[in-house]
């Protein structure tokens, strides 16, 4: 027998900390006491992400969201809900209105679905539920409504932007390539996803390959190519399998190949695999991979929208603005350009990743600030630490420190704050992660992926990343400082192509709102973070150490010594800083610093 | 199928949408939808997944449908899934492995309750209708 009500109780570490198991018990004491057992069952569940307002308890199904619930309320919670069938109203979250369901709460309607509208709602390997909701129709509209022209106009209207991080208008570029003569036009998918932490445009190609592959043979008919190809990293098996499906399906229904929906119009759509190099993401070098030669950017203009693939007219653009396409055709442009800022439309997914406590992909209008997303939808910093700084853009971006949370987030209001929108990769930090170790990692990614083709990058990379191992070692020196600037410098000007120009924002952006930590690391050889192994050190106080051998048992290297119950001594010269020690430790015996 | 015109697409939609919807109310069957993005996978939903079809024939459940979909965005809480039972709220679970996956079809599919710790809430409202 089904219980008519379910009473959920949060017993995420957060509102466990708040008193959800005392919540619980004396939920499970009344249901019982009131003789309700058997009308409702009591579950408890993870996070809901809204720890500040926690314990949380929400009753099904008519989703009554009761937040800062006390122990001493769950009488009333039984008697009055679960038994006479009427909400708390005192409990209820305030926003929410007396009778409404939490779906109608403002903290859940923070995220906004356009590019995941499908993503974990249809079953990606079946055409028909793609279609039935509502797919293919805006390319119907397209084929048999529209001129090409009209979808332009539409495009630029709803003033729909590059999501692959820098932001130019998809309206004008589409006119650029319609508007171009030639024999040939190619239309490409850049899905070639390369930002450590991202993966948004992986999870919508898996998630919901249909929409890519109907964006762009509405762009195929919007500007007259034929011919589309999706260059995607060999690296993502399941999204390849997935697409390869979706683009076979779609073929055999006549939505891809000669004369869809039997109109003159013909297109498809093939395939091509990337090894996996970042500058394969810069279109002109994936353009050049395409083609069957090495990955390797070359001067723009040209753009591709003129003179692309084998010299063609090409449209490319990134998986998550091909995603927004065919909503933006079916609800409109005036719908699409209600979303957002003034200058940045619509919405943007995230890859939330890091110290924070839902990591997930995320989806937002733009405008958001990062306080919504780090605390309301991320659900805050992991162990109840103190966020540093939040990193977007990946290797070409910079970090956003505190002070910055409350920034609306677009395109302009990043670059503005010295970070970039990039392709979503959001990596949150806490008080444990160091700002040069983060920067240095970021360098080794791009020494290691540039193409080497021009001198500014391939030297310059390398000289600043060798500099910031110098610093992190406790080496470094004042003037290293000014270095790192020049070179800087140095590569945003004359690097051939985006990777090296943007290689060293994340060293600009780090110098500028973490110098102390510099200043630190090279004046007082100290990491606060004590993440550079060579400027901390693990002793065992005296006081303190029981000499229960533990740490000793534990030490890879076999660098402590000392008699049983006596204290130990780490030797130093010997110690590789594993801190593994230091975790075995029960007597807080041992001292990081 | 063989290439369709425009009507047959549009059709194609109405047949479909209505099967979708039905599926919620008239139908009397219960779904189990897994996600199966690569984040779902790598924390072991396809374990998750055998797991659902070995527990239900086990039980000879032949009116249960599993079918899988992309990630829903919860990744921190992977293997994700939802399940939805007529008459009883549709709910998602989180950490579901094999051992998870039995306990859901006995206790939720079979005995039509919620399987306790495991239950997480979309922390987003779809409000594209």
């Amino acid at each position: 027998m089904a219980y008519k009500n379910y009473i959920l109780v949060c017993a995420g570490t957060a509102c466990e900390s708040s008193k959800g198991i005392a919540l619980y018990e004396e939920l499970e004491k009344e249901l019982k006491a009131q003789g309700a057992d058997a009308e409702a069952q009591l579950v408890k569940t993870g996070c809901f992400g809204f720890c500040e307002q926690g314990p949380i308890v929400k009753i099904l199904p008519d989703e009554s969201f009761y937040v800062k619930v006390a122990p001493e309320h769950a009488k009333k919670i039984v008697s009055e809900h679960i038994i006479k069938g009427r909400q708390v109203e005192e409990l209820l979250y305030d926003k929410q209105q007396k009778g409404k369901s939490s779906d109608e709460i403002a903290f859940y309607q923070k995220q906004q679905r356009i590019v995941l509208r499908n993503c974990g709602v249809i079953n990606p390997e079946f055409i028909d539920e793609y279609i039935a909701r509502d797919g293919y129709a805006a390319l119907e509209k397209v084929i048999f409504e529209m001129t090409p022209d009209q979808v332009i106009d539409e495009l630029k209207a709803a003033g729909l932007r590059g999501r692959g991080g820098a932001g130019f208008p998809t309206g004008l570029k589409w006119g650029f390539t319609k508007n171009a003569v030639a024999d040939q036009k190619y239309i490409v998918c850049n899905a070639d996803e390369g930002d450590p932490g991202a993966y948004m445009d992986r999870s919508t190609a898996e998630g919901d390959p249909h929409s890519i592959l109907e964006a762009m043979t509405i762009a195929g008919r919007t500007v007259g190519a034929n011919q589309g190809f999706i260059y995607i990293r060999a690296e993502y098996p399941l999204a390849i399998e997935r697409l390869n499906n979706a683009i076979d399906q779609a073929r055999e229904y006549g939505l891809l190949g000669a004369n869809i929906l039997g109109s003159d119009f013909s297109f498809d759509i093939e395939l091509r695999l990337g090894a996996g190099a970042f500058v394969c993401g810069e279109e002109t070098a994936l353009l050049a991979s395409i083609e069957g030669k090495r990955g390797m950017p070359i001067p723009r203009p040209p753009f591709p929208a003129v003179k692309g693939l084998w010299g063609k007219p090409t449209v490319i653009n990134n998986v998550e603005t091909w995603a927004n396409i065919p909503m933006i055709i079916l609800k409109g442009s005036a719908w699409f350009s209600s979303i957002g800022t003034e200058t940045t439309k619509g919405t943007k997914v995230f890859a939330l990743t890091g110290k924070i406590n839902n990591s997930g992909l995320i989806e937002v209008p733009m405008g958001t600030t990062l306080r919504e997303i780090i605390y309301d939808i991320g659900g805050g910093i992991r162990g109840g630490k103190k966020f540093k700084a939040a990193q977007t853009g990946g290797p070409s971006g910079g970090v956003i420190t505190e002070e910055f949370l409350d920034t609306p987030i677009d395109y302009e209001s990043l670059q503005s704050i010295g970070s970039m929108m990039g392709s979503g990769g959001m990596i949150v930090m806490d008080e444990d992660d160091c700002m040069i170790d983060v920067t240095k990692f970021y360098l080794e990614f791009t020494v290691d992926e540039s193409c080497g083709k021009c001198a500014p990058c391939r030297i310059g990379g390398r000289t600043n990343y060798n500099i910031l191992d110098k610093i992190s070692k406790g080496q470094g020196e004042m003037e290293d400082l000014e270095k790192l600037k020049d070179l800087a410098q140095a590569m945003r000007k004359a690097s051939l192509c985006g990777l090296g120009q943007t290689a060293p924002n994340p060293i600009m952006s780090t110098m500028n709102y973490f110098e102390e930590e510099y200043l630190e690391h090279i004046n007082d050889k100290k990491c606060r973070a004590g993440k550079c192994k060579n400027l901390m050190s693990y002793t065992i106080v005296e006081d303190k150490c029981i000499g229960c051998t533990a740490c000793a048992r534990v030490c890879p290297v076999n660098c402590i010594k000392g008699e049983v119950k006596k204290p130990h001594v780490i030797d130093q010269s010997a110690c590789i800083k594993c801190g593994q020690c230091f975790t075995k430790c029960k007597f807080d015996a041992i001292l990081k610093g | 199928m063989a290439k369709m015109t425009l009507e047959e697409l549009r059709n194609l939609r109405e047949a479909k949408k209505k099967e979708m919807t039905q599926r919620d109310g008239n139908d009397k069957s219960a779904q189990i939808i897994i996600g199966m993005g690569t984040c779902g996978i790598a924390a072991g939903a396809k374990e998750a997944f055998d797991a659902f079809l070995d527990e239900l024939g086990n039980h000879n459940i032949n009116d249960t449908r599993i079918t899988q979909t992309g990630c829903m965005g919860l990744c921190f809480s992977e293997p994700t899934v939802e399940v939805d039972v007529p008459d009883m709220p549709r709910v998602i679970y989180g950490n579901v492995d094999a051992g998870v996956a039995r306990r859901i079809v006995r206790e939720h599919i079979i005995g039509k309750a919620l399987v306790s710790d495991h239950i997480f809430d979309k922390p987003a409202a779809d409000i594209i209708k």
